[in-house]
């Protein structure tokens, strides 16, 4: 079912207005739990009031804001320039997803065009990001479930590779600060593609051993399964994107429905689930990861030569006409999007981030009623929330 | 059967524990501080002023023209510029800064500075081993801890300093060549034009 | 030359009490046995330590601690240490008689199952008619200790978790008790040096093992499922799981008390796999008669090690049940199949020698592990799935 279908269908889903707690059967008092900010499995610092009758969950309250940073207000001092390495902090695990939405945004305000090798190395950096992303959040559910961090370490040890390969093409490994308005900030020399090139070809034994250890694995399956039901109506109304959406079964990718960049070049599947529940959500990454790996070996297969960044095009002291522009892409956690209002200043009027991860996170009480405490715990971990993005 | 997806896991892991015996890339630790990988050329962890020749204060290419000041997104350069002038490396007088504070502590390492310098004066370092028990000034680098020389520098980053030689070449090999045709348009416009009186200075 | 090297600790001791007076002989050569296992199982632990850091380690292609003495052998004395030199906070509102036992009482029970292990030919520190019974007794009252543990804190948190911990004790103990019973009904006794020397038997120069059987192999398993949740270890480990709500019976703990814990979990992991080796692992004897020459004290502790060994890859390998499905699965799957194993068991003894006896009861055991678990899977609504991509 496609988006719009769903729009269509029904305009009033059942339960959209329903109160948000349950009540609790039997006359025992609740128990009020605060779980986080200190808490070994919160992603981060985030706190959950979780009200509980006996094992059930009967509230839940998010409390989140203790990584507030002040990132839009800063953005209005600054210079468009200037924004962009605290752009890579929003996402920290995906710098360089966020370093390219904001160039879209700021290349939809000015109207830049972009050469076609930069789209080509922005492709290839986006989805080695989306990669890394995807087996990190697979290896952190996991050690949240007990595996005393094994996939997480061979998540890491893959992840590793892809880091140094960052760190000899924009100088670091996390912070990358790579995307300029425009193209990118330099170019890659045919050595780093070679070795991209060795990197990827490693890669599909990775998914093959990480797959090998989780699917099947029974415990998994009891722990995942059937937990955290999440359903396409309420997902779609609540503003779901990402990964967590299309395990809710709705076919809603960005790179296939805006084709920004050079998307529409690259065939490529979009996984749907289909019991919208913990598993799908893990499993639709891991099969994430797998198409990743078509974009990404196609994409260097296919690089033409040329420049990544257009001579004329001014990086700092520039002055947008005034106008408005939202850029937006899938980024790994969702639909990471942009909002820019200019004045015809060097800094912009109004800088707002859509953060996928908050988003994504409204619905958490909605998913966790009814359920097991100790489930709580996983539900959070499949909605794969970054703090950083979630306060800003 | 239940138990076999248990079994296959069993299976990977036994696998791993035998390869990290065995095969390097099972066991990628390497033992630091004894041992250490070589870092990766592109790496930037905080800026430092280039200088040429053997004086850092004579040679330094830094001319205070303020702009990574402004650009820097925390703010941690703090320049005071120079009185007097000095020399640059086509023998232009230019001024110097008279201070160049940055502070490690606020750095973010975004390489903003180094893109908007248009003198290629501040390039990226890549020590990172800084670490001080003095908490007040030991992370305020002045600018005579900043100053490093161009043959680091060519040591550090091979391929980038060699560019940056190349460019600054260019640039020097137009500026003289602007000086030689100004040299002989002044000498052409000397015979000329009559000598005029004292006073008339162009 | 071989038999006074297997028997070295025994003429040991009979060598150092000969220097005491008639009447003092038997009371010395106890409290030496008993001295040495206060001292040898720690220094086990401290060993284990080591090795389950190291072994979790190698799994996760990384290297373990390795700053501290040549491999990193000396970090269990830098734990000691910081754990001795830690501040023992008792919490103002708690029971603090009970909670200064709680730890004890642990490691004595512990201490105190080592007494009936044989751990060698003629090295069994009290040779108990009734051993088996008595070891089930005394380790019974580690759910105990944990219970106390819990009172005592006057935390609502740790009380949740340790009750939690003391359910699953408790469901776990029958299948445990139920697959040893298996072994008593054959061997006949409950005496576990007769039950070793039952199985040090050998055929073609293979050994009789219990574990070679149809019956004691599906008995093993299901023990070693058991003794993983006795000892809340991994995949049980959901009372002391660090990333679950309720932080388990020993928050209130700190510095040596909860060293204390710590050192009892793992003498508990010891004496249970002690227990199983003995049971259907053959104890002290050799795998293969050629081999009877190597120390039976050495088969002993070497197999105990192996099953630590497995201990450890379980637990760096599958992550945790949750506490309702832990449950679930000891009483709807495992307890079902110790009852069977039983009628299998008798069936084995009945049906006289021969291939006939392997060919049925492999045959009965096997259909009723895979029909229990393919109705277990189907209740639950597990299994593995397709997906479909988009159009």
């Amino acid at each position: 079912m496609t988006l719009g279908a769903f729009i269509q269908e029904k305009n009033k889903p059942e339960g959209w207005n329903r109160p948000l707690a349950m009540k609790p059967d039997g006359d025992g008092e609740l128990l009020e739990v605060a779980m986080g900010p200190h808490h070994p499995s919160t992603h981060g610092v985030f706190r959950m009031d979780v009200s509980l009758d006996g094992e059930r969950v009967i509230r839940l309250k998010p409390v989140f804001g203790y990584l507030h940073r002040n990132h839009e207000k800063l953005a209005e001092g600054m210079s468009y320039l200037g924004s962009m390495p605290f752009t890579d902090r929003l996402d920290y695990i995906c710098s360089l997803t966020n370093n390219w939405a904001y160039a879209l945004a700021v290349e939809e305000l000015t109207g830049q065009a972009v050469p076609e090798r930069a789209e080509y190395l922005r492709v290839i950096l986006g989805e080695l990001t989306r990669i890394v992303n995807h087996a990190s959040s697979i290896g952190f559910l996991i050690q949240e479930m007990g595996a005393s961090g094994t996939p997480l370490m061979y998540a890491f040890k893959a992840r590793e590779n892809v880091l140094d390969l960052f760190e000899a093409l924009t100088g670091a490994r996390m912070m990358c600060n790579y995307m300029r308005f425009g193209g990118c900030r330099v170019d890659a020399s045919p050595a780093w593609l070679e070795d991209t090139r060795k990197v990827v070809a490693g890669l599909p034994q990775f998914v093959d051993e990480f797959e090998r250890l989780l699917t099947g694995n029974e415990i998994l399956m009891a722990r995942c399964q059937g937990i955290g039901i999440l359903k396409p109506e309420l997902a779609v109304n609540a503003g779901v994107t990402g990964p967590m959406l299309r395990a809710s079964g709705v076919n809603y990718d960005i790179r296939k429905v805006d084709g920004y960049g050079i998307y529409n070049r690259f065939p490529f599947r979009v996984p749907l689930g289909e019991h919208w529940d913990v598993y799908d959500r893990f499993m639709i990454r891991l099969l994430e990861i797998r198409e990743s790996i078509k974009i990404l070996e196609q994409a260097l297969k296919e690089i033409p030569t040329g420049t990544v960044m257009d001579s004329k095009a001014k990086i700092r002291g520039f002055r947008p006409k005034p106008g408005e522009a939202y850029g937006r892409i899938e980024a790994p956690k969702g639909e990471l999007g942009f909002y820019l209002i200019s004045d015809g200043g060097p800094n912009p009027y109004r800088y707002r981030v859509r953060p996928p991860s908050l988003i994504n996170l409204t619905i958490l009480e909605d998913m966790s009623l009814g359920q097991n405490v100790a489930d709580v715990v996983l539900i959070f971990g499949s909605v794969d929330i970054v703090l950083g993005e979630v306060d800003r | 059967m239940l138990g076999e997806g248990l079994l296959k896991g069993l299976a990977e892991t036994a696998r791993n524990f035998v390869g990290s015996f065995v095969s390097k890339e099972r066991l990628t630790t390497v033992q630091y501080p004894e041992q250490r990988i070589a870092p990766i050329e592109a790496t930037r962890d905080f800026p430092f002023l280039v200088y040429d020749g053997g004086d850092w204060q004579a040679g330094m290419r830094c001319v205070a023209c303020q702009i990574c000041e402004k650009e820097c997104p925390p703010k941690c350069i703090y320049i005071v510029k120079s009185t007097d002038k000095k020399p640059d490396y086509v023998g232009k007088p230019q001024f110097y800064p008279a201070r160049f504070d940055i502070d490690i502590s606020v750095c973010m390492s975004c390489q903003i500075c180094v893109e908007v310098c248009p003198f290629e004066a501040i390039k990226m370092d890549t020590e990172f081993e800084l670490s001080t028990t003095d908490r007040f000034g030991g992370l305020l680098f002045d600018r005579e801890r900043l100053a490093k020389s161009d043959e680091y520098y060519h040591r550090i980053h091979p391929t980038e300093a060699t560019a940056v030689d190349a460019r600054l070449a260019e640039g020097k090999a137009k500026a003289e060549i602007k000086t030689t045709t100004a040299a002989i348009a002044s000498a052409v416009k000397g015979a000329e034009i009559p000598a005029r009186p004292a006073g008339d200075g162009d | 030359m071989t038999e006074r090297l297997d028997q070295i600790f025994v003429l040991l001791e009979q060598w150092l009490v000969g220097f005491l007076p008639g009447a003092w002989r038997p009371a010395a050569g106890v409290v030496l046995s008993v001295v040495t296992i206060i001292c040898l199982f720690p220094a086990l632990f401290a060993l284990t330590t080591v090795f389950e850091r190291k072994g979790l380690a190698r799994i996760q292609n990384r290297i373990g601690p390795n700053r501290v003495g040549w491999l990193g052998i000396l970090q269990p004395v830098a734990d000691g240490i910081k754990s001795l030199t830690k501040e023992d906070i008792v919490p103002l509102s708690a029971d603090a008689a009970v909670h200064f036992l709680a730890p004890l009482l642990l490691v004595v029970a512990v201490f105190m199952g080592f007494a009936v292990l044989p751990m060698g030919r003629n090295m069994v520190l009290v040779d108990v008619d009734a051993g088996l019974l008595f070891f089930f007794a005394i380790g019974a009252s580690t759910e105990l200790s944990v219970f106390m543990a819990g009172w005592s804190s006057r935390n609502k948190y740790s009380l949740l978790g340790a009750m939690r911990a003391v359910a699953q004790m408790i469901s776990y103990e029958v299948p445990l008790l139920m697959s040893s019973v298996a072994v008593v009904m054959i061997t006949g006794s409950l005496s576990l040096t007769k039950i070793v020397a039952a199985q040090n038997h050998y055929t073609w120069g293979l050994p009789h093992w219990y574990i070679f059987t149809p019956w004691g192999l599906a008995g093993f398993l299901m023990y070693a499922i058991a003794a993983t949740a006795e000892t809340n270890r991994s995949p049980f480990d959901l009372p002391e799981g660090e990333s679950e709500l309720v932080a388990g019976y020993h928050t209130e703990y700190s510095g040596f008390k909860f060293a204390l814990f710590f050192l009892g979990e793992y003498l508990a992991m010891f004496s249970i796999s002690g227990l199983g080796t003995t049971l259907f692992l053959g104890g002290w004897s050799a795998p293969l008669q050629v081999l009877g020459w190597v120390p039976s004290w050495i088969w002993f502790f070497s197999k105990l090690m192996l099953s630590i060994f497995v201990f450890i890859w379980l637990r760096g390998t599958l992550p945790r049940l949750r506490q309702d499905q832990l449950m679930n699965f000891a009483w709807k799957f495992v307890l079902p199949l110790t009852l069977l194993n039983l009628l299998v068991a008798a069936a084995w003894r009945f049906l006289g020698d021969g291939w006939e006896r392997w060919v049925v009861c492999s045959a009965v055991l096997l259909m009723a592990y895979v029909g229990m678990g393919w109705s277990g899977m189907r209740r639950g609504h597990f299994g593995p799935r397709r997906y479909r991509y988009a159009e």
